[in-house]
């Protein structure tokens, strides 16, 4: 944000901008934000980055989830203004060059997948789901809340409940991030 | 949504001058809970005063034994605390039992507290609601009330608090910071939130600009041994039917002492007081963990399709003290 910005003027209809950084997959967007736009718009709208998905625009679905500063959060509900001195990663960020992440090679592998529109967000999100479960954070479903978890396949249906598949591919979304994981 | 100003506030008594100086204006957490209501038409602020870099992410360690968590922890780091896990695991259990990893990562200790009920009345402009408009009416009483209110509620208001945090924090007896615009004060919970009545707009004790800065656990040793338990109608990231927050202190047999706090029950996390008055000093024993139940329960009066709460909340309670007095 530019340092002492004033956004506090404010009438009943005029849209409030502020101008911010974006920092989206190591890329630098200058970028003029309405208060009012999420990210998922802002990615989505603006920046031509459509990976992340808008399912239910109310944090219910995960399909619209990024990285911010390598978490996992729903972008639906994250204010781009919010987000100037923050790096996001989205599904586009993942691979590296030409060689795809190692979940989005699991997914393929799996078949962990049928339409593919809450793809771009389990993959995401299996991301940081993996780096929670490496830094040790337990789930509900963790036998022993003071040791460090095991991925198996109860732990990783408990962590990924945020992210719904309407297809039903869970069975394979399972199996792809227990790979990655084991 | 309608525009707004956005303000970040580096401390807490800025943030606090920032509010008392715009009309209508909101602190903005993790912002999970908010920005789904504005996007809804719920609320309108002006202003979104961002209160996520307010100094308060820290985890600290009391000189009295206890625990001071920053408002702005988020719930993801709050439950993955070491310390946490091991002294007040029905804390952990509590935060990791509710929303998503991605919620939890997103959400903070203060917004959580503050979040607004799910009731869908409440959630939906195009009906009428006591608690977003006050005096146009209830329809729950008569309509979908199967997830709400059996005890603690008013005529006007049948409206139950979303948190699983907060459960825990009120059976622990929390001591929330609170900085307002007279000073800084502390309220215990389970006094911060309050019963409907005929106010059922106003969820907290808390003043127009009065800003979470943190909630300080009590030294406790016997919560290392307890529990929350959560039934909800899908297996994760659904809200309680029922919860209950239980901590137990058995010697030779008997029940020393207790904290017990209902989810999912009440317009407030429910402190069952009668229930850990009747066990203190009993013999830690199912029979006398269903005496405990009935004696809170008693006050109980469920709605018409809500009726079966009190059976469910007993057999939860009972089912989980008597894990607790077996856990060695």
């Amino acid at each position: 944000m530019n340092g002492e910005a004033d956004t506090t003027r404010w009438d009943a209809s005029t849209p409030v901008t502020v101008d911010l950084r974006l920092s989206v997959n190591r890329d630098e967007y200058p970028i003029t934000v309405d208060t009012r736009e999420t990210l998922l718009d802002t990615l989505r709208e603006r920046l031509d980055l459509t990976g992340a998905k808008k399912g239910c625009d109310h944090g219910q679905c995960g399909a619209c989830t990024v990285l911010v500063d390598g978490r996992r959060v729903k972008s639906c509900l994250t204010l781009t203004v919010t987000l100037d001195d923050r790096e996001i990663t989205t599904v586009e960020g993942l691979a590296d060059g030409d060689a795809p992440h190692p979940l989005q090679t699991a997914f393929v592998d799996h078949d962990a997948f049928q339409c593919g529109y809450c793809t771009p967000g389990q993959l995401c999100s299996a991301v940081g789901m993996l780096a929670e479960a490496a830094a040790g954070w337990p789930s509900v479903v963790t036998p022993d809340m003071s040791a460090a978890p095991r991925l198996d396949d109860d732990e990783i249906r408990e962590r990924m409940s945020g992210n719904l598949c309407r297809c039903g591919a869970y069975v394979n979304i399972v199996a792809a991030i227990g790979e990655v994981a084991r | 949504m309608r525009p707004f100003a956005y303000r970040r506030a580096t401390d807490a008594r800025a943030a606090v001058a920032a509010l008392s100086e715009q009309p209508n204006a909101m602190y903005l957490g993790g912002g999970t809970n908010l920005v789904d209501l504005m996007r809804l038409g719920v609320i309108a602020p002006e202003a979104l005063v961002d209160v996520t870099r307010v100094a308060s992410d820290t985890v600290e360690e009391t000189a009295g034994g206890g625990l001071l968590i920053g408002a702005g922890v988020r719930n993801s780091d709050l439950a993955a605390h070491p310390v946490v896990r091991r002294r007040y695991p029905m804390l952990a259990q509590a935060v990791l039992s509710g929303a998503s990893g991605q919620i939890r990562n997103m959400a903070t200790v203060g917004g959580n507290l503050l979040q607004r009920t799910r009731c869908s009345y409440f959630q939906d402009v195009s009906k009428p609601c006591n608690k977003r408009q006050p005096g146009s009416g209830c329809p729950a009483v008569e309509g979908d009330h199967r997830n709400l209110a059996i005890i603690g509620h008013s005529a006007a208001c049948v409206a139950t608090h979303p948190s699983d945090m907060a459960v825990a924090l009120a059976a622990l007896g929390t001591s929330v910071h609170v900085e307002g615009r007279h000073g800084a004060r502390q309220v215990t919970m389970p006094g911060l939130h309050r019963l409907p009545g005929g106010e059922p707009d106003r969820d907290t004790v808390l003043d127009p600009g009065d800003l979470i800065t943190a909630v300080e656990l009590p030294a406790l040793p016997f919560a290392a041994r307890s529990r929350y338990r959560k039934v909800r109608d899908r297996a994760s990231f659904a809200f309680a039917v029922v919860s209950v927050a239980a901590a137990l202190d058995v010697a030779g047999g008997v029940v020393r002492d207790c904290r017990i706090a209902f989810g999912g029950l009440a317009h407030v996390p429910w402190r069952a007081e009668l229930a850990e008055e009747a066990l203190r000093g009993s013999p830690a024993t199912e029979a006398e963990f269903a005496r405990a139940a009935d004696a809170e329960l008693a006050r109980a009066r469920p709605l018409p399709e809500n009726g079966f709460k009190v059976p469910l909340t007993r057999n939860v309670l009972v089912r989980t003290l008597t894990e607790l007095a077996e856990t060695p």
